[in-house]
């Protein structure tokens, strides 16, 4: 489904990512880990065109995205859930999803806002809320949700489980499980290891923007270099 | 702590004497062809004391003086209040904006002309704000060089009118459609900048267009301006004495009135209002509608906005036409009010004191920009017998406004449609 092949990233004249392959399979939760600065972000970036890959291709559903822009990527039923949440603070709960719906007809918003109040009834509650009030795992439900509302086969988040507390934490990635049974695609980047692991079926390790391990979950979790550096031995 | 505020006091106080008595402690006077130097009298001297006395105190009892100063209610209790329902409340103030605009309908002819003269002077400034208010208060735009679409649009009239003899009502959505293409080719290479550096690239073109027009002669008349711009017409009756141009009728004499300067001065004031209530109502419109939500949301935060599939470029750029729309809808009727301009009117105190009214009225908030318009152009007239010191009072003003209330007169209150639930 999405597909990065050899790709190289530059800030300027620093390259980022230095020839990174990865693919993510039709209905898979692919998860990729790796310490502060090792690129993560960066290779989501990419795949969304800003900035774009200086060589490689990025392929989504056989089609070549590479030189596209960001705004015809992000309209082709890919979903980011970017780092940090990124609500709009001011907007409320409501309106924070319309604006993720803001390309579908009125009827499709109100269907897949039905849907998105069904898989977090918090957000059903809050839903005049303005949306910077709320607590940070309740703006990491909107972010997930605002990202649902445009119906896409593939989500991509990006630290979902960043700054929240351990309960939290569990909620979020109890409703990512749920979006593979939706049949959503998930590409899931993440520090926390352990919990990224045990969901995925199968994780990319990256270390300074290469590649160093590709497996299953379960194999990586077992795998005595990834338990020393990511899992704490 | 106390011996740190005295030193403090005893600074501010000796730099209030070292500012004001060179000003107002000597007076240069002309004899014959001499100037000489006197001392000016010695109640002034004894108030220039006096004031650096109060300063001295002020800083001395500073945070006693604030704390008490805090402890004085917000004049506007409620605006700490939860708001009210929001349906009940859109009601309200539809009712209170229409009771106000048939008022405003009437109120023309029970006063003097020169009410009604500021009052469409207000009006043009209501226009102005409330399109400026897309590009700030919703959009996030820093625009310190707006009031080059106003110049676009008075422009326009002047010369069409000049040239080619067309009416202001052909000349108004010309001259608006013109301000928003200036908007759309300014705005296509420069929205890609951000914040300050936005603000600085737009306060080049505002004074580019000023220059230009100072300077091409030939075309704009330069300094001297351009006059003789004509006055609107009623289905093609005049509202001078004489009729200037053929084949039109004059107002007094087909209606068998007496001729009066006034209805020129209502007339235009009714048009002025028609204007800005079109203004108002076509800008809640777009405020509605997706677009309007897609302005704020990149002001609140592009990355996640162009995470959602929006373009970036497009969006600011409709921001962007759109004020220079009715800035250029303000400007053709500006022309036409005063019958004259020159670049004189178009300078950047004009672009400041427009970005000041969207400020105080609360950024977004239409209401409250309306209100600031009233009010910020109202206040230097009713300050005019402190004559030359009533760009002072117009500053304290906007100081302690926004020392007491930072958020503008009315903050912007979400409003939201909430769709029907399917049965």
């Amino acid at each position: 489904m999405l597909v990065l092949e050899d790709v190289h990233t530059h800030y300027g004249k620093i390259e980022a990512l230095h020839g990174v392959s990865v693919e993510v399979k039709k209905g898979e939760i692919v998860s990729l880990i790796g310490a502060n600065g090792a690129g993560k972000t960066t290779l989501l970036m990419t795949v969304c065109g800003h900035p774009q890959a200086s060589s490689g291709r990025v392929i989504l559903n056989d089609r070549d995205i590479t030189r596209k822009p960001t705004a015809q990527i992000m309209r082709s039923g890919i979903a980011i859930v970017p780092e940090g949440r990124r609500v709009f603070s001011g907007l409320t709960v409501e309106e924070n999803l319309h604006m993720g719906g803001f390309f579908n007809t009125k009827a499709e918003i109100r269907k897949s806002q039905d849907h998105v109040y069904e898989l977090f009834p918090r957000l059903k509650e809050r839903e005049h809320q303005r949306a910077g009030t709320m607590s940070g795992g309740e703006q990491q439900m909107l972010a997930i949700g605002r990202a649902l509302m445009s119906r896409p086969n593939m989500i991509i988040l990006d630290e979902p489980s960043l700054g929240l507390a351990p309960l939290v934490i569990k909620q979020i990635f109890e409703i990512i499980g749920h979006l593979r049974e939706e049949g959503i695609t998930v590409f899931l980047v993440e520090q926390n290891a352990h919990q990224a692991l045990n969901l995925a079926d199968r994780g990319y390790v990256l270390e300074t923007g290469r590649i160093r391990l590709h497996d299953t979950g379960k194999n990586l979790l077992a795998n005595p270099d990834v338990q020393n550096a990511y899992l704490g031995g | 702590m106390a011996a740190q505020n005295l030193k403090h006091a005893l600074f501010c106080a000796v730099i209030t004497l070292i500012i004001s008595y060179p000003i107002l402690g000597f007076n240069l006077e002309a004899e014959g062809i001499n100037i000489i130097l006197n001392g000016a009298e010695t109640s002034t001297i004894v108030m220039v004391f006096l004031a650096a006395v109060v300063v001295f105190l002020f800083q001395l009892f500073r945070e006693n003086i604030m704390a008490t100063l805090k402890s004085i209610p917000t004049p506007l209790p409620q605006a700490n209040k939860e708001p009210m329902a929001e349906n009940k409340r859109a009601r309200i103030e539809s009712w209170v904006l229409t009771a106000i605009v048939v008022l405003a309908l009437f109120w023309p002819f029970f006063v003097s002309r020169g009410s009604v003269d500021l009052a469409t002077l207000v009006l043009i400034y209501i226009m102005l704000a409330l399109g400026l208010n897309v590009v700030v208060g919703l959009a996030g735009l820093l625009d310190l060089g707006y009031v080059a679409f106003y110049a676009v649009g008075a422009y326009t009239f002047a010369l069409l009118s000049e040239y080619f003899g067309i009416s202001f009502w052909m000349s108004l959505p010309l001259g608006a459609l013109l301000a928003a293409l200036f908007g759309l080719v300014l705005g296509f290479p420069v929205l890609r900048l951000r914040g300050d550096y936005l603000a600085i690239v737009t306060l080049g073109f505002g004074e580019i267009i000023r220059i230009l027009l100072n300077n091409w002669t030939s075309l704009t008349g330069g300094p001297n301006g351009i006059g003789g711009i004509p006055e609107p017409t009623l289905f093609g009756m005049e509202f001078g004495r004489r009729v200037k141009e053929e084949g039109n009728t004059s107002f007094h004499e087909t209606f068998g009135i007496a001729y009066s300067g006034e209805d020129k001065v209502i007339f235009l004031y009714l048009i002025s209002l028609v204007l800005a209530v079109f203004t108002a109502l076509v800008i809640r419109r777009f405020m509605r509608m997706p677009v309007g939500r897609a302005w704020e949301a990149l002001r609140e935060d592009e990355i996640a906005a162009r995470s959602l599939g929006l373009n970036r470029t497009a969006v600011k750029l409709t921001a962007f036409t759109i004020g220079a729309f009715f800035a250029g809808f303000a400007g053709t009727v500006f022309a036409s009010k005063q019958g004259f301009i020159s670049p004189e009117s178009f300078v950047f105190l004009e672009s400041a004191i427009i970005l000041a009214i969207v400020v105080l009225g609360g950024m977004g908030s239409q209401l409250g920009v309306i209100l600031a318009a009233i009010a910020v152009t109202i206040l230097p007239e009713l300050a005019r017998e402190f004559s030359e010191y009533r760009m002072l009072i117009f500053g304290a003003a906007m100081v302690l406004m926004m020392v007491w209330r930072p958020q503008g007169l009315m903050p912007m209150r979400r409003i939201h449609i909430e769709l029907k639930k399917q049965e």
